[in-house]
């Protein structure tokens, strides 16, 4: 499997992934109305104050023509971008790299379900490429649809239980939907047993090592259960499941494959984004994209989605970052290590995941040195979590209230799903109303 | 019971049963233990390890359906520990750590699968999940309603001679009713384990009931914790 993989990565021009050229889209008149529909409907909602408007938009697409993705995507070159942690990001980076081929259709603003997906296709009707990010949970749906050229699997962790099902199952699900497109070149995260359940299951896979920051949900074996045997070096199981030698890795800094060693200049901060650029420059290079042009583009991404931005207000400058189960802090933790005042924002709503108990898998203890300030809809969550943890903190429901509480200068603020855009829009509706 | 001078919490297969965080709840009895003066020690016990038989308490978790097999076969190999948790410890178990602790397990496609049979308890499974959250009023006097987050389908039913942990007001729980009152149940209570489907950490949101667990194994009654943001958190979902 590994072996295809490599020879996959060596002659990009040969590889599956280039042999269907693109071409124009002949949507027919119906789909070509349900698009004027779906774009007029975002259109509205923008000019609203409703919101970007991808999603109602795509909604109405879909709504007048279930076909709709399906003929937005004939004749396209697709990446799929999913996983649980990292599917915004990575799918910046790709699209950053595949720029530097054409013009290129990208859920920017992180819609992943089919709508995002419609509407983003629909926005750029005469992009050749198209980079979607994709929930994992429609990955198999909207992979039927689309006919990818290329699937970036990033990892699968725990996320969303009450909405989501047990990873295990996830994971398997997966592995039959890409057992049904051959010709799709698979780039998989080869240190995470979960992503390689999975992506053993496809034609072509490209292995790539980009690490796994947490393992809590990868201990036991997601093939036959039993426990997972972890070295220095890897993983394995005795039923046979292993992980696969490596079509790319990570040397100081650089991201390498067996002919050629690329410079991983990326402005993202943290080890993570050194993963996440890695997967990127694999898509890319499958994708038939010459690879030291995409190595120099990932440079571009900056800010992905409002994360990672730096946001100045009175004397503190914020930078917002989004975490949103265990995994996702584990990540994170190389980017919080200067002890900087931290404002951690909890909400449990239907797209954070109703149960708070995820709390209880990050590693709080570590940030006994910071200034720690709980807030959001689930505070009380949080704050209870972090005494216990040994934090002395303070707890301010209200966020922008809690940035009262902090010290002047740079702050790192957290939050998880709702309450990152929540934050954000507050802040953006602060400063309109200050101007 | 003796008190114990220094009190050992039992992890058990955090590895295997880990799904749902209840590891948070040796944290929690852990620290408890401590803010009162008391010695405490977590020891994690995974599926390498050979368990330990001399801890006070051992506390199970939520898992996946092949871990949980995994698991209760595990339990079954090491009997010694089987008799501590019969004879001498107090055991808290959760959601997938409940049903292995009972009789027998039935999965989707209608296979049975032996417990620990430590609880006399049997668990099918139901036509649906059940998932949200919970309130039930606790049997153990003094402890007051129990809030949590159910994620399950498993439906529980609780032979003649055994004791629910509480009376559902909200949500799901065992799925089954006493069969005098039909009162709905949720969890079991026994001399020696707490079993309940309530994550949360269960114990995170119901500090009464990790209370009386450490007086269980100190044998006196503990004085009160005062920890900010508790009653905020009890108020949210109580």
């Amino acid at each position: 499997m590994s072996r295809l993989g490599a020879m996959v990565v060596r002659t990009p021009g040969a590889s599956p992934a280039a042999l269907s050229p693109p071409g124009r889209r002949r949507l027919g008149w119906w789909t070509g109305a349900a698009v004027r529909a779906g774009l007029a409907t975002a259109s509205l909602s923008r000019r609203l104050g409703l919101g970007a408007g991808s999603i109602i938009g795509g909604r109405v697409t879909l709504a007048l023509d279930r076909q709709a993705l399906r003929r937005l995507a004939t004749g396209r070159r697709v990446v799929l971008v999913s996983g649980t942690n990292g599917k915004t990001t990575t799918s910046h980076l790709v699209a950053a790299a595949v720029r530097t081929a054409g013009p290129v259709a990208h859920n920017a603003g992180g819609s992943n379900m089919a709508d995002g997906a419609v509407a983003a296709l629909a926005e750029a009707q005469d992009a050749d490429y198209a980079v979607l990010e994709v929930d994992e949970l429609h990955l198999t749906a909207v992979a039927q649809a689309v006919d990818p050229a290329v699937v970036v699997l990033l990892n699968l962790t725990r996320d969303q239980l009450d909405r989501a099902t047990e990873v295990g199952a996830i994971a398997s699900a997966l592995g039959r939907a890409l057992a049904q497109h051959p010709r799709t070149v698979v780039v998989a995260n080869a240190d995470d047993p979960m992503v390689v359940s999975a992506a053993t299951q496809a034609g072509h896979s490209v292995w790539v090592a980009a690490g796994a920051s947490w393992l809590g949900d990868a201990t036991t074996c997601p093939r036959c259960g039993r426990t997972l045997t972890f070295t220095d070096t890897g993983w394995e199981c005795e039923c046979g499941l292993a992980r696969p030698t490596p079509d790319w890795w990570i040397d100081a800094g650089k991201a390498c494959t067996a002919d050629a060693v690329l410079p991983l200049d990326i402005r993202l901060p943290g080890q993570v984004n050194l993963s996440n650029a890695t997967m990127a420059l694999a898509a890319a290079r499958a994708l038939g994209v010459p690879a030291d042009r995409a190595a120099s583009a990932l440079r571009e991404v900056d800010v992905v989605a409002g994360r990672y931005a730096v946001v100045r207000r009175g004397s503190q400058d914020l930078r917002l970052l989004l975490a949103k189960n265990p995994a996702g802090w584990a990540g994170m933790a190389s980017m919080l290590s200067q002890p900087r005042p931290l404002l951690v924002i909890i909400n449990a709503r239907e797209a954070d995941g109703r149960d708070t108990s995820w709390l209880w898998d990050v590693a709080f203890e570590q940030f006994t040195c910071h200034h720690v300030v709980a807030s959001g809809e689930r505070a009380a969550d949080l704050g209870v979590r972090l005494s216990y943890a040994g934090l002395n903190h303070q707890t301010v429901p209200d966020p922008l209230a809690a940035l009262a509480a902090l010290p002047p200068g740079e702050i790192d603020v957290v939050a998880n799903y709702t309450a990152f855009h929540q934050f954000r829009r507050r802040l953006s509706r602060e400063r309109t109303a200050t101007r | 019971m003796s008190a114990p001078s220094s009190v050992t919490i039992g992890l058990l297969l955090p590895d295997v049963l880990g799904t749902y965080s209840d590891a948070g709840n040796a944290t929690i009895l852990a620290q408890r233990l401590r803010w009162r003066g008391i010695p405490a020690e977590i020891q994690t016990i995974t599926a390498r390890d050979a368990p330990p038989t001399g801890c006070e308490v051992y506390l199970l978790g939520g898992g996946e359906d092949t871990a949980q097999l995994f698991a209760a076969d595990w339990l079954r190999r090491h009997s010694e520990l089987r008799r501590a948790m019969e004879t001498s410890a107090v055991t808290l178990a959760v959601c997938a750590g409940l049903q292995i602790l009972g009789q027998s397990m039935t999965d989707t496609r209608g296979k049975h699968y032996a417990g620990l049979g430590l609880l006399d308890i049997t668990t099918a499974p139901g036509r649906r999940r059940s998932v949200g959250e919970v309130i039930s009023t606790c049997a153990i006097p003094g402890v007051g309603p129990l809030t949590g987050f159910e994620n399950h389908r498993g439906i529980t039913t609780l032979g003649p001679g055994t004791t629910a942990l509480g009376r559902v007001v909200t949500g799901n729980g065992n799925g089954t009713t006493e069969a005098a009152t039909r009162h709905r149940t949720e969890g079991v209570l026994t001399e020696r384990v707490i079993g309940t489907y309530l994550h949360g950490p269960v114990l995170a949101r119901n500090p009464a009931l990790a209370d009386h667990i450490l007086e269980r194994i100190t044998g006196h009654p503990l004085p009160p914790l005062d920890l900010p943001d508790q009653s905020a958190l009890r108020h949210t979902y109580l």
